[in-house]
């Protein structure tokens, strides 16, 4: 089976600075990937890479199939998104959201009528569908970006720290829906900084100043490191003045 | 097709959610529209005069009380000095004042001739050109007077007289001459800003990322963000006109058809403009500063205010790229003269020729991927 993704060096410079050096990897195909590293370490970036926003300076890339220099426009059919900044419209409705989105997607109308109901639905939100999104609070809106985001099915979803500043509790359905879309055969790339959430993961990478320092499954890693926790992992690799030996 | 229908509800969803955008699209140009006609009147009345009447004599006061009953003057004080009158041109009480020499009348009768002296505040150019041509032809008018009353009646040299008829705008109405235009420059306004604003905001709250990662084509989203603003500007165009008609009695000489058939182009290359702008800032006070630039030259060299004829021939270079100054001379040519589509022909090729560009140059710039 083809991978969901493949990173062969890919690298993204701005002017002398070296945001993503050369990093290799790849994602199966229903794997949920972590994607951790302090802030700065290039998460961002190269997830940007992936879905078709930032153009690589060098490496090779491919997403759901297709090469993200010459393809990027096919691979934006076939993945979602949602970025760390917020990005559904605040002065919509959560019903003209998702009418917008699903239309800009190209669903049939009858489609965006089915997926309205069942999403509204399924997040408990019936109340509140008529009700502007910026009313609502940060968890219920991060949700709803996140159902928003796979609305048309995609092969791949990238999440960029889809639960920075939200509560334990919306946390932890956040991950039932993350595993609810996996169990559909959804590849999930995730960035976070929570370390609990990583251990959630398929597998783990996890980025320091631009490259990939480690690359296994939790398990695997907390043997390497013989940590007792990923944080423990984290710390370790992400220490200032740690130098690799 | 369908992705641009998402788009254009979209923008009209959120244009009119906010509850003042709908007073500040539609009833802000209408109050300026009013306000303006008023203020734009090139008319100078109240001009500001002082009387040095050295002479006191009949001639004297009848030439004063010319100037007096011309309606364009106002006589603000009299002395017996220049240097008095000189003063009040100095405080600003008097714009300009007309100094009788003492002999005025006996050399009038008998040498038939006399002089004048008439001194002008010219701070103000247009004021003081238009001040000294209506004195002019207030001491013409009383010279041509004084010269029939001493010949009698039927005698001197015939004179040449010029009878000047003025056609399309007979009343020299500034309702009628400005009202099209400011309409024109109210419409760009508001167009240039709505569509200037736009994507750069979508830029500055970050939903422009989740559009970039959708499969929509640039084109597809260059068209869903300019139609809703070609719409509302149209609509703004119409009431404009009904003002105009309604309250300053504006002639549709010509076709209407043809003033929005050709308002229809000229918009695209407004906002086009506002779009392209709007692709290349980062925020919407960058891109309000560009739009600001370009309006600017635009309205002031847009043949309204000045006549583009007046203008340095290198300026007049710079108009034929003014898209603003295309429409104002149609819309005062269709409107007030009747002229037709093939008296347009070259404006609405040019508009169509500039629209392409514009909105080509958007659709290029507007980057997906950085």
């Amino acid at each position: 089976m083809l991978p969901a993704i493949t990173a062969d060096k890919l690298t993204k410079r701005f002017g002398d600075f070296t945001a993503v050096n050369q990093i290799t990897f790849e994602v199966r195909k229903g794997e949920i990937f972590g994607f951790l590293g302090a802030n700065g370490a290039g998460k961002t970036t190269a997830i940007r890479m992936l879905n078709g926003l930032s153009r690589p300076t060098a490496g090779q890339a491919s997403v759901a199939g297709f090469d993200v220099y010459r393809h990027a426009e096919k691979i934006k059919r076939r993945i979602g998104y949602m970025s760390q900044k917020f990005s559904l419209y605040e002065d919509l409705t959560v019903r003209e959201n998702i009418q917008f989105y699903g239309g800009i997607y190209g669903l049939p109308l009858d489609e965006i009528r089915r997926q309205m109901k069942q999403l509204v639905a399924g997040l408990g939100m019936e109340p509140y569908a008529r009700s502007l999104v910026k009313s609502l609070p940060l968890g219920w809106r991060q949700k709803l970006a996140f159902s928003i985001a796979i609305m048309h099915r995609p092969e791949i979803v990238f999440l960029d720290e889809p639960t920075g500043g939200v509560d334990p509790i919306t946390r932890r359905q956040f991950w039932e829906m993350i595993y609810k879309a996996a169990d559909e055969g959804m590849t999930v790339f995730v960035t976070t900084h929570y370390m609990d959430e990583a251990e959630y993961c398929g597998r783990v990478s996890i980025m320091v100043d631009g490259r990939i320092a480690a690359l296994d499954t939790p398990h695997a890693l907390k043997a390497q490191f013989h940590a007792a926790s990923m944080n423990e992992v984290f710390l370790n690799l992400t220490r200032p003045g740690r130098h690799q030996s | 097709m369908r992705t641009v229908l998402f788009i254009v509800r979209k923008e009209f969803v959120q244009i009119f959610r906010h509850k003042v955008m709908l007073p500040l699209i539609f009833l802000m140009p209408i109050i300026q529209l009013v306000i303006l006609a008023h203020a734009a009147d090139y008319e100078v009345r109240n001009i500001n005069l002082h009387i040095v009447d050295h002479d006191l004599s009949q001639y004297s006061r009848r030439l004063a009380g010319k100037f007096q009953a011309s309606g364009n003057f106002i006589l603000t004080g009299s002395s017996f000095s220049s240097q008095a009158a000189f003063d009040e041109i100095q405080k600003g009480d008097a714009d300009l004042f007309l100094d009788i020499p003492a002999g005025f009348q006996r050399s009038l009768l008998r040498e038939s001739r006399a002089g004048l002296q008439l001194s002008v505040d010219a701070v103000n150019g247009v004021k003081a050109g238009l001040a000294n041509a209506y004195a002019t032809a207030i001491i013409q008018d009383f010279n041509e007077e004084v010269r029939s009353e001493l010949a009698g009646p039927g005698a001197g040299k015939p004179s040449l007289a010029i009878a000047s008829s003025n056609w399309f705008n007979p009343e020299l109405n500034y309702f009628t001459f400005m009202v099209p235009g400011i309409l024109v420059l109210l419409v760009t306004l508001v167009g240039m800003f709505l569509s200037g604003m736009n994507i750069v905001k979508e830029k500055e709250i970050g939903t422009i990322e989740q559009i970039n990662v959708t499969p929509i084509r640039k084109y597809q989203f260059i068209i869903g963000k300019l139609l809703p603003f070609w719409i509302i500007a149209n609509a703004e165009l119409a009431i404009g006109l009904t003002v105009g008609w309604l309250i300053f009695d504006i002639p549709f000489v010509g076709s209407l058809w043809l003033v929005f058939g050709f308002a229809a182009i000229y918009l695209l290359v407004v906002l086009g403009m506002g779009l392209f702008i709007s692709t290349v800032t980062e925020t919407q006070q960058q891109a309000m500063f560009i739009a600001w630039f370009f309006l600017i030259i635009f309205i002031l060299m847009s043949g309204l205010f000045t006549p583009i004829e007046s203008m340095p021939p290198w300026a007049q270079q710079i108009t034929k790229f003014n898209p603003v100054a295309y429409f104002v001379e149609v819309m005062r040519m269709v409107l007030l003269k009747g002229s037709g589509l093939m008296d347009i022909k070259r404006h609405i090729l040019v508009m169509g020729g500039y629209a392409l560009a514009v909105n080509g140059l958007a659709v290029w710039n507007y980057r997906k991927r950085s």
